[in-house]
């Protein structure tokens, strides 16, 4: 067990960023990776990192299950600041957003997020991305950190300089869990009480900026906040005093798998379409209004699929893991592989996506999939694997 | 801080075994305090069968946790007597009570010189990365 054991964090952070790395052509390669602002807190913290897309990340602290459980049962902070943040801004900024994003963002109000995708000419998505639209005709855009460059390429190149990076001078916390709103509020105060769902706003904090959104990547309700480098560390204190239990990479790949969110780099990558992954939601085609991508999506989406991204859950003990080959029932070759794949600490059974011929994308088909040499009976469920209990 | 016990021995890949007092030709194995710790929460394993034989120094299972699996390798050879089947329902005992309630296997030790290839409680934590 020797070599595995000492490499175990290496080994989980490989699969983890693997294919993202890739795609960002070596930035933060060899020694340079972008450490975290707030590192010595999460250092005291004990928390153990790992390398993903140009940054050293915490993987855990305490553990992952445990820090699953606590945003699923109360309220986690997870430092995101890896997360590019670019803002676009301007009268022009709504319909040069438009002609690079799927979603058509002349229709978001001030104050409101909204998901979205960039898609290449062929209707590939190259990244999926969050636009908050704030008071003044200011945009702000959440990238994904393997992409964060070509993102910023993309926007740069319709907008000039009225576009600008602002990650390296904020943190950006995500605060996730039932209780993550009455926290926030109480160290945020009134202006973010107020706040609906996928609510934005630019809040003043002990006379601090902080930028706050209602959105997340758990399938919890919580908020994400952007500070100031400089008042990063009070904020952090203020949640973690206030009962949030820091959670790392770790907790967050179970979480947003078990709300069937997917990964770019791992769902979803330049390969796949909106339509077979579950997004079309995030695609208007009503207006007029050219972006690009618009005629291959259109032709996508009138096409009959011929795959899903489907979710299947385990019917025996084992874990599912991204790359394992998907069978049917019977055998035979391979139907597809995972792209994602983990334990699930809240179904405590093994849980995965892939894209699976349409006829076997159905909820309720048996198939089985290649754990290490044992083919582990799974079965297609609805998404997500995990859905909040209701609130009574 | 990581607890290695006195009264066993160790291989340096991270099990442990304890020889029964009672018949001192049986033992019992499990993964040190250090390998729970760094294979973080355990969620599966897969251990062999009563009255398979297994090898020193090879593969007899495999231990999963959130983030990895990882093989288990055998301190000694000899036939397995049990297995701890309370881990199915529990595997997270490993990561609570890697000496205890976390053991892996219970075996008939087949040849009693291996026992000198083990190491004893400081030679192992001697070669544990320092912290």
């Amino acid at each position: 067990m020797e070599k595995s054991i000492e490499s175990v964090v290496a080994r989980y952070a490989v699969r983890l960023y693997i294919r993202c790395m890739a795609e960002a052509g070596g930035s933060g390669g060899g020694s340079g990776l972008t450490e975290l602002v707030l590192r010595e807190r999460h250092e005291a913290l004990g928390a153990r990192f790992a390398p993903f897309a140009g940054w050293e990340l915490p993987l855990q602290y305490g553990g992952i299950v445990g820090e699953h459980e606590a945003v699923r049962e109360r309220v986690g902070v997870f430092d995101v600041s890896h997360l590019a943040r670019a803002w676009v801004e301007g009268p022009q900024a709504a319909s040069l957003l438009r002609s690079v994003t799927t979603f058509d963002v002349t229709t978001l109000p001030v104050g409101k997020a909204h998901y979205s995708l960039y898609c290449n000419a062929a209707g590939g998505i190259e990244d999926d991305v969050f636009i908050y639209h704030l008071p003044g005709d200011r945009w702000l855009v959440i990238h994904n950190a393997a992409n964060a460059d070509k993102d910023f390429e993309r926007v740069q190149a319709v907008a000039g300089d009225a576009a600008s990076e602002v990650t390296p001078e904020t943190v950006m916390l995500a605060v996730q869990g039932p209780a993550a709103v009455t926290l926030l509020s109480s160290v945020l105060g009134k202006g973010f009480a107020a706040l609906e769902p996928r609510d934005c706003a630019e809040l003043d904090w002990n006379g601090t900026p902080v930028l706050v959104a209602r959105t997340g990547y758990t399938g919890e309700d919580g908020g994400e906040c952007i500070v100031g480098a400089d008042r990063a560390a009070d904020l952090w204190d203020a949640l973690t005093g206030g009962g949030a239990t820091p959670a790392g990479l770790g907790a967050r790949d179970t979480l947003r798998l078990e709300a069937a969110l997917p990964l770019h780099g791992n769902d979803i990558d330049e390969t796949t379409h909106p339509f077979e992954s579950g997004l079309g939601f995030a695609v208007s085609l009503d207006d007029e209004a050219p972006f690009t991508g618009r005629e291959a999506l259109a032709a996508l989406k009138a096409e009959p699929r011929t795959r899903r991204l489907a979710h299947v859950v385990a019917q025996e003990r084992g874990v599912l893991r991204s790359g394992y080959a998907v069978h049917a029932a019977d055998g035979g070759e391979a139907v597809a592989r995972l792209t994602s794949g983990a334990f699930s600490p809240s179904l405590r059974i093994g849980i995965g996506m892939a894209y699976l011929p349409a006829q076997l994308a159905s909820p309720g088909v048996n198939l089985t999939v290649d754990v290490r040499g044992r083919a582990l009976p799974v079965e297609v469920v609805r998404r997500p694997f995990y859905r909040k209990p209701r609130q009574s | 801080m990581t607890t290695i016990p006195d009264d066993l021995r160790y291989t340096s890949d991270h099990e442990w075994l304890r020889r029964n007092e009672d018949s001192p030709d049986e033992a019992v194995i499990g993964i040190t305090d250090f390998a729970q710790d760094q294979l973080g929460d355990v969620v599966y394993l897969d251990l062999p069968a009563e009255g398979d034989e297994i090898s020193a120094g090879e593969r007899f299972g495999e231990i999963e946790s959130v983030k990895t699996v990882s093989d288990l390798y055998a301190p000694i050879s000899g036939e397995v007597l049990a297995a701890n089947g309370e881990l199915e329902e529990q595997p997270e005992l490993v990561n609570d009570s890697p000496y205890d309630e976390g053991w892996l296997i219970r075996v008939r030790i087949s040849d009693e010189s291996e026992l000198d290839d083990l190491l004893d409680a400081d030679a192992y934590g001697a070669q544990l990365p320092a912290s």
